[in-house]
């Protein structure tokens, strides 16, 4: 791959001092746990990349989530045809309820579940345990919902923490109400970010779904799977009719819009395409090792990305499709110049800076690019060494590298950096628009989307332009 | 008449050293000298007033907040009953070993006791009658701020029990660091064991505190226990009453209140070997087995 062009005025020494900078602020032990988390790129050097998985600095404000938020707001809660139980107190269930923006089909309390089911722990509860309440609350919501297609009980810190043993709960309520329940023992001070709830979700998958199931069709040479897309803001829903369209037989995605009964007959696809890397690597993983199922990382920001990706995944099939991905490509290039056309003069030589979540700081970075904006900063809340292994060459030389950035390091950083658009959560939102900087929420698309694939593009080019060339930005006064 | 002063005394120790049995003798002597005192059983297994009551075991605390739903709807007179001497009791109560939380049991209860009023004005005594192990924060719920300031630790010449005391005065000293919690004696339920009395005084005096009484062992307490009672209310002219009054007595007049000197490993170890409880360890015979 070509090293990125570099960007104006950052050079390693630069983005040295800055880092310098920042951490000379800091107490000593906590500057000296930091300083390792941050650094400029190296886009040849993979071993410069930045120490991660650690724990958060006591003191700083993080922006990490919790196993729980992992695996109930990331892998289980998009699977549309299960019923998701938060099992403890109420605020983990009624604070995670439809946050996330996975968007799915079906009838609420028909045939999707979108709901808050929780266990709703009382002290009486904590100190006499909760699996009787458990079974009940099981029991309830399968009369009540009786064409739901599966529970998953999700635990949080209490249940741990007294011992409750939900996995013996799940396995006689199995049998007795003759469902998949699936128990999942994410409670959330395990760990040290919602990284390892993603990991123990994949875990119960192994153990409780996968192999399960089998598909009701004929299995063909074009199976395939979408691991790791949540379908946030209809993702999915962009991403999927591509691959039809070059010929493949999508049966399953993993999790976004998903079903529970495709995601457990995965294991007869040909060839997995992982989008979110982190947080479903294992299962891929899995899949190959117990069914040499190949996997293949995948990305469909952009169209540069997006021609590289096809590809990429033609090169695994056969000339059919391989005839049919240039087709596709050839079919969508006058669309997506014409987008590009339109916002590119408007954001060409812009920077911007992000920080989000499992894969979409190097992801997405092709689809800025094409509309040439280049990326000074990125970093992850909860990415692991592979994850920054795959950042590096993404970047130009010199640009920041930021792991589990503190809000006052970011905060920092874009004063002196001044991007034009800052990406990252909501809870980074409104600091940055209150100081003037345009932001997009980048980890539900800021309430819009999709921004993945041909359809997506569009979306992402549009919502891009409005937030950096918004005039209000040129109508806001500072009253200092 | 001025405002009587509230004492709150805990009572810890190894399991099945005596506690509860210690506890309500000692409890029944403060009453015979017409002292007010509540009981508070802060064990799942709730016998901390069953000779009070003569009952078997009386409904917890949490017991009835299972049964009720929540311990909001709960009333202190279903919990509290009235036994020998006047005697005030409350268990805190809690699940069967293995499951939930029965150190959560512990806070729910006092927490709800202290919301509720239970610590009447008219009450010159509260006893908290600790599970033997200390085996999280619930169980050391009755020493925190504004709880028990007197620690009592009940002890016998056996090595395990004296072990378990110096653990426990381990404890005291993180409590009564950031709050008022004072260890105030050790009593030495005899289990005759040699030269018991010495050897208990020896290490109060290492503890820094001092051994506030040597119960002697005396069948009349197993007695007394069959018929559920204390032997201060079934025998109380027996000369093991006599103890527990004295006992009593001590308690009431006791000033002596330290933060315990807990000891090393070692030190303790040497006591032991002093007193000829264990022997000179000979690292030779270290796990080696009999037939080898």
């Amino acid at each position: 791959m070509a090293e990125r062009k570099p960007v104006k005025g950052v050079t390693i020494e630069k983005t040295e001092k800055l880092i310098a900078e920042t951490l000379a602020e800091m107490p000593e032990k906590a500057a000296k746990k930091r300083a390792p988390h941050l650094g400029a790129n190296e886009p040849t050097v993979s071993s410069c990349a930045v120490k991660s998985n650690k724990k958060v600095v006591p003191g700083v404000m993080s922006q990490r989530g919790c196993a729980y938020a992992g695996a109930k707001g990331v892998v289980w809660g998009p699977i549309r045809d299960m019923v998701h139980v938060s099992h403890g107190p109420i605020g983990c269930g009624v604070y995670s309820w439809g946050t996330r923006r996975n968007l799915m089909q079906g009838i609420p309390g028909v045939t999707s579940f979108p709901m808050d089911f929780t266990s709703d722990f009382q002290e009486r509860d904590i100190v006499y345990g909760g699996d009787l309440k458990l079974e009940k609350l099981l029991k309830e919501a399968d009369e009540l919902f009786p064409l739901n297609k599966g529970m998953s009980i999700l635990s949080e810190c209490p249940v741990g923490l007294i011992g409750d043993d939900i996995n013996a709960v799940a396995k006689k309520m199995e049998s007795e109400l003759d469902k998949l329940v699936v128990p999942c023992n994410c409670e959330g001070f395990r760990g040290v970010s919602q990284s390892l709830g993603h990991h123990i979700s994949n875990d119960s998958i192994r153990d409780h779904i996968i192999g399960k199931f089998e598909f009701k069709e004929e299995a063909g040479p074009y199976d395939v799977a979408l691991i790791g897309d949540y379908n946030i803001g209809g993702d999915v829903w962009a991403a999927k009719p591509i691959l039809e369209e070059i010929g493949l037989n999508v049966k399953s995605v993993w999790t976004g819009d998903g079903e529970v009964e495709k995601i457990g007959a995965t294991h007869s696809v040909k060839l997995n395409l992982i989008h979110c890397y982190r947080s479903m690597n294992y299962m891929c993983k899995v899949m190959e090792e117990k069914w040499n199922i190949p996997w293949l990382e995948y990305n469909f920001f952009g169209p540069t990305k997006i021609e590289e990706s096809l590809r990429a995944i033609a090169a695994c099939f056969d000339d059919k499709i391989k005839k049919n991905v240039e087709k596709v490509i050839k079919k969508y290039k006058p669309v997506m110049q014409e987008v590009i056309d339109e916002y590119r003069p408007r954001l060409d030589g812009k920077t911007a800076m992000l920080f989000v979540g499992g894969l979409r700081p190097r992801h997405t970075i092709g689809a800025y690019e094409d509309l040439g904006i280049q990326i000074t900063g990125a970093g992850y809340e909860f990415a692991h060494q592979d994850d920054y292994d795959r950042t590096a060459p993404e970047m130009a030389k010199g640009t920041l590298i930021y792991d589990d950035v503190s809000e006052f390091e970011l905060e920092k950083f874009v004063e002196e950096l001044k991007p034009d658009l800052v990406g990252s959560g909501i809870k980074e939102k409104y600091v940055f628009q209150k100081a003037g900087i345009p932001f997009r929420q980048m980890h539900s698309w800021d309430y819009s989307g999709p921004y993945h694939g041909y359809e997506g593009f569009k979306v992402f080019a549009r919502d891009i332009d409005m937030a950096i060339n918004s005039p209000t930005w040129g109508l806001v006064k500072s009253p200092f | 008449m001025a405002e009587k002063k509230l004492r709150q005394i805990a009572i810890y120790g190894k399991g099945g050293i005596g506690k509860s049995t210690t506890t309500q003798n000692t409890v029944a002597g403060l009453a015979s000298l017409g002292k007010k005192v509540l009981i508070i059983g802060c064990d799942p297994k709730a016998d901390s007033t069953r000779l009070i009551l003569h009952a078997k075991a009386q409904d917890t605390v949490m017991d009835k907040v299972r049964e009720l739903g929540t311990v909001e709807d709960l009333e202190l007179e279903d919990v509290c009953r009235r036994g020998y001497g006047d005697v005030m009791c409350v268990e805190s109560g809690g699940p069967e070993p293995g499951v939930g939380c029965a150190g959560r049991g512990v806070i729910t209860a006092i927490n709800f006791l202290e919301e509720e009023g239970a610590y009447t004005p008219d009450l010159d005594f509260v006893f908290y009658d600790v599970l033997g192990d200390v085996v999280c924060g619930g169980f050391a719920m009755p020493i925190r701020e504004n709880k028990a300031q007197e620690i009592y630790i009940v002890v016998s010449g056996e090595m395990m029990a004296m072990y378990a005391a110096n653990n426990i005065a381990k404890g005291i000293v993180k409590y009564a660091s950031s709050g008022s919690v004072r260890l105030a004696g050790l009593i030495c339920n005899s289990r005759n064991t040699d030269r018991e009395a010495d050897l208990i005084e020896a290490l109060a005096a290492r503890l820094g505190t001092q051994m506030i009484h040597f119960v002697p062992r005396d069948n009349q307490v197993q007695r007394a226990e069959l018929r559920r009672m204390t032997v201060i209310e079934y025998s109380p002219e027996h000369k093991q009453a006599a103890e527990y009054r004295e006992l009593a007595r001590k308690i009431t007049e006791n000033e002596m209140f330290v933060v315990p000197t807990p000891l090393e490993m070692e030190e303790l170890e040497d006591l032991l070997l002093e007193f000829g409880i264990m022997e000179a360890e000979d690292e030779s015979i270290v796990g080696v087995a009999e037939s080898a």
